[in-house]
């Protein structure tokens, strides 16, 4: 289990380029690290708890609440009437009730909020409450909801060239549908809210959250606040993984609420089971797809409809549609295409960003795609995507009208194919197999591309604030937000770097509305592409005033400013040379501003929102996996054996920082495809709403040979230090699992049959494969 | 009664608490009134391992040849969250906290091999995944041996981590021996735990309930009979899931944890003998020793940290349709001893299940053991569970065949499952159509029509109702596969799990390429 690249801190290492630990590993290791439950509680502090739903869709003909406010400690019970503002958190449309008023629409929304003198007490007396429903017809499933045209947004459509005349004079075509489970994101830090309030009708807000700002926002709405009222800090996450970018909100709302009527702190933690029956996942996905391809398996023509469970309301299933319509060409030129995009209304949870943000559902379903192509053809699925990548003469421009100008998924395929050993082991796989009556192994290659920068152009800014102190110590504070990824850790690389200083001496500060201002959500994988930019800037301006100075001071006019070098903690100007920390105090005693606001807007964007076409991303990042796995076909248990996994993170900035998000992402969207299975019951509750029932991998899930490493590049733009967003990218490379098992399981059959297999891959999902396999190919449907 | 104040060692100091309900939670007694954070909830439920803590008390490991109370140290991984403080009296509880002190303020082995491995992203299960990493640590230094990574995933299979997929947490499990050791003082805390000892049991009351610790049987049966409504409380494992999720009202607790009687496992008359209040860690280990095929069930069954709380007895006691010892144990013969006002009787363990959580025992009864018989030559024993998740998942199903093989005629086969009916039962009409049969595929064929009559299972969110039935069906098959006279197939062509563990072992790492940069 050793890391292929085990970079080690030291003092001597550079600040940039090099695997220094997170910031806070010395504080999570020893549990000294605070997140918002562990803030040590104001005198007079009281907590809040949700009253669910217990029905999918009904009129609440009566809400009696007398049991709740009997109950021991009960201080207050809040409903839709008590909010002084808006009652709405949605973050684009404004279809979010906080608290249901007069109406439910799915099991789980809360209704209403009491706050008693502990956590647990508000939770019991939470139980109490007396409900009257009318019941209303609920729609359960997205393809019901697609045939009642009932969905949150209009339908969503790129076509480009002429699609249905090529599909039909394609020599072949392949049709079918398929469908991809949600996710539960599973931070294990569940959502919280902390609200203090404070003189003259303002509110402190502890908020776990990705998107500090609009927690501002939407409590400034539900309270009737100013922006310039609310404060939202955010020191870290206990992970957020898009569950905490729009779904704190409804927290957010009800603490602040609660302490603005009580005047009293109150905290908001839900139960672990409550989170996850509010709380919105991420979205499954239905498709219906009809290909037309060549001989050789080089795709002509392609159309695809895809329908999203947005659930109840459409938080953000607009853009999560957007960005998968835009990813389904994922590495590969389709010159003719029709993609459909379809927002189903569902009387579910609603559905919200979870790392990838529809990028991977829209994705993975060309990767079935070209896997059930090769099948057909008898060829090397490998092969096949080859044929059908990006790049050559006219093979350049995406469906929306980018043109793919980074291009390395050859070089990263070849690279990957030969450092795995692929041909080789596809050879003993097949001889495994043919000796093997039970237990069948599979194989497969997956690329993957991913455009990066929010679909929203305006959304790409972000601010940041550098002070230098008088004894050359540094901090920042930036509009991101930390929540495990090691923005913090990236940002301080930057500072350091970009003053010629050591990296302990730069330290990282809560994300805070009141510091830097407008902040985006830190989303999209673009957290460090973003705030380290604004970073660098504050700190180059600093730098820049530092140089002046000293060119002027010690350079005896010979050496200007642009001369001046910060390195290893010390200024040289010439022969001279002064400890960072000597230069800063004298800078300070000539009155040189020592602190600097940095500010960066990525450049070259452009979207069109009604055609779907522009330069949505700054760039792209690549990758690619191979998984090999065994499964059982007489039980659909199966292992992953082994991964291999390739990554382009540019020239990254922290090494162990970006394999960590690649093999955590890897892992986690295995999950996603394979064991993690959102179940709803016939009345529309979900069933798999705890850790007891709904089952992320553990310790045995890791491969038991798991090799990643980092492709060598650049990043062809200006970004960060020439370094590539890494966060949501690497969600795709299990691609290769999901269809290493269904290669398993083609085995079991002809080798020429594709199986039908649905994800999540569960034993019983493969298990119905195994079978329909065995009957397709005439077989006894056993070993 | 009820004028004890609970006491227990907490980072090796002595603290005595009381004012709190019986039911409080060693979580939020921690955080809430030590103000120690660095133990989190994460589901409250025992299953995500954030909570995790060490626990040290004065009990000999496995089989022990006498009732004598045994001054042996011996710590092991529990979850906070679904632990009752009173239950801890006696013991020492060690949290995240205590191993920076231990280290004298820097950073303790394990907690430098997490940050050198890079082994926490967001941080949050970080002091959990710590606290079963130094369990192991400490049952690894002083005996002078390295854990192997099959070691290390077993010791980390009650914690999540959703950040980093567990490569580099696995790794700083072998990491934290390569660094200078830093060995806990078990005489110290022997001595600690030797003072807090008491002579008879533990009484402790709040606010009208109590919370009942006899040290001897009868006292527990003498009690039991008295207080029938009591909610009797082994590991808490599933009882701390009533209070935190369904705040149910337990009303007094009897806990049977310090009843040397039911801690016992010992060979007798032909049998191994399980009391009742043996951990699942220790059950499963005597088993085990005998029964060498429920290994891989052994692995599988909840959690580390849940097998060193929940007890053998409680599983059963518990009657849930889903148990995963009882199809094991119902084919092996087992019997359960009941013990109440009146005496002892003994019960064939499928009498005991009535129904759906519906069992053959009196108000004034206890579970006072588990009999298993000991192994037979010709046995041929095989359990499984199906489950999405190979680390602590519920089973969708769960099986037991075992059957007596004399000159390749079957003879006395018992086969039973569990997620197939209301409680956990034998296939009747499949076992009578194996009865003296040549073990070939003819006696298959009939045994899975037979299977078919046997059982009507359910779909629900582990599997549906047809996947249920299939696999049971395939996992006859695999039996068949792996006991047919003619050519049998070993775990490994018959069982991922198996394959698994030999290519992990057998597994070379690649050549190492170039580092990332």
């Amino acid at each position: 289990m050793k890391a292929e690249t085990l970079p080690q801190a030291s003092p001597a290492a550079p600040a940039a380029h090099h695997g220094h630990p997170h910031e806070s590993a010395h504080l999570h290791v020893s549990g000294e690290a605070t997140y918002v439950d562990d803030i040590r509680e104001l005198a007079g502090t009281v907590h809040a708890a949700l009253g669910l739903s217990a029905q999918a869709h009904a009129r609440i003909a009566a809400l009696d609440l007398d049991a709740v406010r009997a109950m021991p400690g009960v201080i207050a019970v809040l409903t839709a009437a008590d909010i002084p503002g808006s009652n709405d958190c949605g973050p684009i449309i404004h279809d979010d009730p906080i608290l249901a008023d007069g109406v439910v629409h799915y099991v789980g929304q809360p209704i209403f909020a009491v706050v008693a003198e502990s956590h647990e007490l508000a939770r019991r007396a939470a139980r109490r409450a007396e409900v009257a429903y009318e019941p209303l017809p609920a729609v359960l499933d997205p393809l019901q909801a697609k045939q009642q045209h009932s969905f949150v947004l209009p339908p969503m459509q790129l076509v480009r060239g002429d699609p249905a005349a090529r599909l039909a004079a394609a020599p072949r075509r392949l049709a079918g549908r398929w469908q991809v489970g949600g996710q539960e994101q599973f931070y294990l830090e569940g959502q919280i809210s902390y609200a203090v309030p404070r003189e003259d009708g303002c509110i402190h807000l502890w908020c776990s959250t990705q998107h500090p700002t609009e927690m501002q926002q939407v409590v400034g709405h539900a309270l009737g606040l100013a922006a310039n009222q609310v404060v939202v800090e955010m020191r870290r996450m206990g992970g957020g993984f898009g569950g905490k970018e729009s779904q704190s909100a409804l927290f957010a709302c009800v603490a602040a609420l609660a302490a603005a009527r009580l005047r009293r702190p109150v905290k908001l933690r839900p139960d672990r089971d409550d989170d996850m029956m509010i709380t919105g996942k991420r979205h499954d996905f239905h498709y219906d797809y009809d290909v037309g391809f060549d001989d050789d398996g080089r795709i002509l023509a392609a159309r695809i409809e895809m329908t999203a469970r947005a659930g109840f309301s459409a938080d953000l299933s607009g853009p999560v549609a957007t960005r998968a319509i835009c990813h389904f060409d994922n590495a590969y030129y389709l010159s003719d295409v029709d993609i459909r995009a379809l927002c189903a209304r569902t009387n579910t949870q609603s559905n919200t960003a979870f790392r990838g943000f529809g990028g991977p559902q829209g994705a993975i379903a060309i990767e079935y795609i070209i896997d059930s192509i090769a099948r057909e053809l008898g060829r090397d699925p490998l092969d096949v995507r080859k044929l059908n990548f990006y790049g050559g003469e006219g093979r350049d421009l995406t469906p929306y009208g980018q043109r793919v100008e980074d291009n390395v998924i050859h070089e990263l395929v070849a690279e990957l194919e030969a450092g795995s050993a692929y041909r080789e082991r596809r050879r003993g796989i097949a001889a495994f197999n043919a000796a093997s009556p039970v237990l069948k192994k599979g194989l497969a290659l997956t690329p993957l591309k991913f455009g990066i920068s929010f679909n929203v152009a305006h959304f790409n800014q972000a601010g940041a604030l550098v002070h230098i102190y008088t004894d050359g110590s540094v901090l920042v504070n930036h509009g991101g937000t930390e929540m495990g990824q090691g923005l913090n850790t990236k940002v301080c690389q930057v500072v350091a770097n970009e003053l010629g200083i050591p990296l302990a001496q730069v330290r990282a500060t809560a994300a805070d509305t009141s510091k830097v201002a407008n902040t985006s959500a830190t989303a999209a994988s673009t957290g460090a592409d973003l705030n380290g930019k604004a970073a660098e800037d504050a700190a180059r301006r600093i730098r820049l005033r530092l140089a002046e100075f000293a060119a002027g001071t010690y350079g005896g006019g010979s050496i200007g400013a642009g001369a001046v070098r910060f390195t290893n903690g010390q200024v040289e100007i010439g022969e001279t040379v002064l400890p960072f920390a000597e230069l800063v105090i004298r800078a300070y005693e000539a009155r040189v501003q020592l602190w600097s606001e940095g500010f960066y807007a990525t450049p070259r964007l452009s979207w069109d929102r009604s055609t779907l076409t522009g330069r949505p991303f700054y760039y792209f990042a690549y990758g690619a996996a191979v998984s090999e796995v065994l499964v059982d076909t007489l039980t659909g248990e199966w292992r992953l054996l082994r991964a291999d996994l390739l990554h382009d993170a540019g020239n990254s900035i922290n090494p162990a920082i970006d394999i960590g998000q690649v093999e955590g992402a890897f892992i986690q969207g295995m999950g996603w495809l394979t064991m993690e299975e959102l179940w709803w019951n016939k009345d529309g509750r979900l069933m798999t709403h705890a850790p007891s029932t709904y089952k992320i991998p553990a310790t045995h899930d890791c491969p038991a040979e798991f090799h990643t490493r980092l492709f060598r590049n650049h990043s062809r733009e200006d970004t960060i230090l020439r370094s590539k967003a890494v966060g949501e990218p690497p969600l795709l490379l299990p691609f290769s699992v999901l269809l290493a098992i269904r290669d398993a399981v083609a085995a079991a059959g002809d080798g020429r049959t594709n199986p039908p297999l649905r994800a999540p891959a569960t034993p019983e999902a493969i298990l119905d494969a195994v079978e329909a396999v065995r009957a397709a190919c005439g077989e006894e449907v056993r070993p | 009664m009820g004028a004890d104040a609970i006491r227990f060692l907490l980072n090796g100091e002595p603290v005595e608490v009381s004012g709190i309900a019986t039911t409080t939670s060693l979580l939020s007694w921690l955080r809430i009134h030590r103000g120690l954070t660095g133990t989190k909830e994460g589901c409250g439920e025992g299953d995500c391992g954030a909570c995790t803590v060490v626990v040290g008390e004065l009990a000999g490991e496995g089989e022990e040849p006498s009732g004598e109370p045994s001054d042996e140290l011996r710590l092991y991984s529990l979850n906070a969250c679904i632990q009752f403080v009173p239950a801890l009296d006696g013991k020492a509880v060690f949290t995240v906290e205590y191993l920076r002190r231990q280290a004298g303020g820097s950073l303790h082995p394990v907690q430098q091999a997490m940050v050198d491995c890079h082994g926490s992203q967001c941080g949050f299960c970080t002091p959990g995944f710590v606290m079963s990493l130094w369990d192991l640590y400490n049952d690894c230094v002083p005996a002078g041996t390295r854990p192997d990574t099959a070691r290390i995933r077993s010791q980390l299979t009650g914690n999540l981590c959703r950040c980093t997929g567990y490569r580099p947490i696995i790794e700083a499990g072998e990491r934290m021996f390569e660094l200078p050791e830093r060995v806990l003082d078990r005489e110290a805390l022997r001595a600690g735990l030797l003072a807090l000892r008491r002579s008879g049991g533990f009484d402790y009351a709040h606010d009208g309930c109590h919370f009942h610790a006899p040290r001897t049987l009868a006292g527990l049966v003498e009690l039991r009979s008295r207080k029938p409504q009591a909610t009797l409380l082994a590991g808490c494992t599933d009882i701390g899931l009533w209070v935190n999720k369904q705040f149910r009202d337990v009303g007094d607790l009897i806990h049977i944890g310090r009843v040397e009687e039911l801690r016992q496992v010992r060979e007798q008359d032909g049998f191994l003998r399980i009391g009742a209040a043996v951990p699942l860690s220790d059950a499963y280990a005597a088993l085990c020793r005998r029964y060498p095929e429920l290994g891989e069930l052994w692995e599988r069954f909840a959690s580390l940290p849940v097998r060193n709380a929940g007890t053998l007895g409680g599983n059963i006691a518990n009657g849930s349709p889903i148990g995963d010892s009882a199809p094991a144990l119902i084919v092996l013969g087992a019997r359960v001893v009941l013990h109440g006002m009146h005496g002892r009787r003994t019960l064939p363990l499928e009498a005991f299940y009535l129904d759906y959580m519906k069992k053959d025992l009196a108000a004034d009864e206890i579970v006072e053991a588990v009999e298993v018989p000991l192994r037979a030559s010709t046995l041929r024993l095989r359990s499984w569970k199906l489950s999405k998740r190979f680390d602590s998942d519920i089973s969708a199903v769960c099986a037991a065949f075992a059957l007596q093989l004399e000159d390749g005629i079957v003879r006395a086969p018992r086969i039973a499952f569990g997620g197939m009916a209301a409680t956990s039962r034998r296939a009747l009409r499949t076992e009578a159509a194996l009865e003296g049969r040549r073990w070939d595929e003819a006696a298959l064929a009939a045994a899975l029509q037979a299977l078919d009559q046997d059982y009507a299972p359910l779909g629900d969110l582990r599997a549906s109702a047809g996947y249920r039935r299939r696999a049971a069906a395939n996992l006859l098959r695999r039996f068949h596969l792996e006991t047919r006279a003619e050519a049998p197939l070993d775990a490994q062509q018959t069982r991922v799990f198996a394959a698994f563990d030999s290519f992990a072992a057998q597994s070379q790492p690649l050549p190492s390429p170039e580092a990332a940069r």
